[in-house]
């Protein structure tokens, strides 16, 4: 009898934990997400931001991140886009460093010197990164697809999200193509849909729970062509920088939730 | 040099709310480096310690904490500090909205 029950209690949880897993999972990034450190990563990067730096002794607060100098409130939800003065199709990332390059002084070595940091040693991208994407909390993600260069970038980007290779033949879409897809028990959204787009664009960069520290958009990027055994991307390369567009584009339409937090 | 504090005081019916967000690296025993985290949290409510706690490593980096006080009233003024085992310290105030 006692065998009996037994076997009875410990077949529920695992029936019942099956169907609530997912249930749970999303509760648990709903508290993660109510008083997340990405704030205090908000609050460090609006510092770095106003601090002057570099050779011409500037802050970035002129930066050009295309809505204008100094314009930071919705900027994000509107990047990448062209800028005329690079000739380039540009994300965050990538503007950041023309900025401090250009504006600051500072020489790429120098900009360049920590891109991702650690718990313990955080990175000033990171921060500033962070301050920046706040400002566009609310606004609808409307990343531009009208200058021939953009139209460009959107087109290469789609591509990379498709190109195979590396050792395991793998892209993007191998993971992030078909619906109902999961590592362990995240689930993997479809980014080359407008739903599964807004859904996970809208919430990176974001703090990782696990590490103690926020991602941006180029770490993802470069973490996610580990993963897949590629060698490794070139930060704020044309080909992250049109892969970034490309999920961009996909996602609009929808606010801007971020930086979000993630296990 | 303590990074930043955030904090939110909100007024439900008959209590307070505060959430307030800590920077701070909370090293535990496990890891090589020495041991550097908070034991003493303290919420002032207009001035009078309405919570007085003592925490440990169990706590993770940059931690956030919630407190539900008795009472209330908008602009009561709140204050959180903190104390750590190297007698730094860090606070902040915020008025109940």
């Amino acid at each position: 009898m006692i065998r009996f029950v037994l076997a009875f209690l410990s077949l529920v949880p695992l029936v019942a934990g099956a169907q609530d897993a997912k249930k749970e999972v999303e509760k648990y990034q709903q508290m993660l997400g109510d008083g997340s450190p990405a704030e205090l990563w908000e609050l460090e990067g609006e510092a770095l931001w106003k601090k002057t730096q570099g050779p011409k002794n500037v802050s970035l607060e002129k930066c050009d991140l295309g809505l204008g100098a100094g314009k930071v409130a919705g900027a994000y939800a509107r990047l990448p886009r062209y800028f005329k003065d690079t000739d380039k199709v540009q994300d965050l990332e990538s503007r950041l460093l023309t900025c401090m390059t250009d504006l600051q002084g500072r020489s790429l070595k120098d900009a360049t010197a920590r891109l991702f940091g650690n718990a313990d040693r955080p990175s000033e991208m990171e921060y500033l990164v962070s301050y920046v994407v706040g400002q566009s909390r609310g606004h609808k993600m409307a990343a531009p697809v009208t200058h021939p260069k953009e139209r460009a970038s959107y087109e290469l980007g789609r591509k990379v999200f498709f190109y195979r290779a590396g050792n395991w033949d793998f892209s993007c879409a191998s993971c992030h193509g078909e619906a109902d897809k999961r590592i362990r028990m995240q689930d993997l959204p479809v980014l080359s849909e407008p739903a599964g787009a807004q859904k996970a664009y809208t919430t990176w960069p974001a703090y990782r729970v696990s590490n103690s520290q926020l991602k941006t958009m180029q770490w993802r990027i470069n973490d996610c062509y580990r993963q897949m055994r590629f060698p490794e991307p070139e930060f704020a390369s044309e080909a992250t920088i049109a892969l970034t567009h490309y999920l961009a584009v996909t996602a609009r339409g929808a606010p801007y939730r971020g930086p979000g937090t993630k296990r | 040099m303590a990074g930043p504090m955030k904090m939110r005081a909100t007024l439900g019916s008959g209590y307070t709310d505060v959430r307030v967000l800590m920077t701070h690296p909370m090293t535990t025993a496990q890891s090589n480096q020495p041991l550097h985290f908070i034991q003493n949290i303290t919420v002032k409510q207009n001035g009078k310690a309405v919570v007085e706690a003592q925490i440990s490593q169990a706590i993770s980096r940059n931690p956030v904490f919630t407190f539900r006080i008795k009472g209330g009233a908008k602009g009561d003024k709140i204050e959180v500090s903190w104390l750590d085992n190297k007698g730094e310290t860090s606070s902040i105030e915020a008025a109940v909205a």
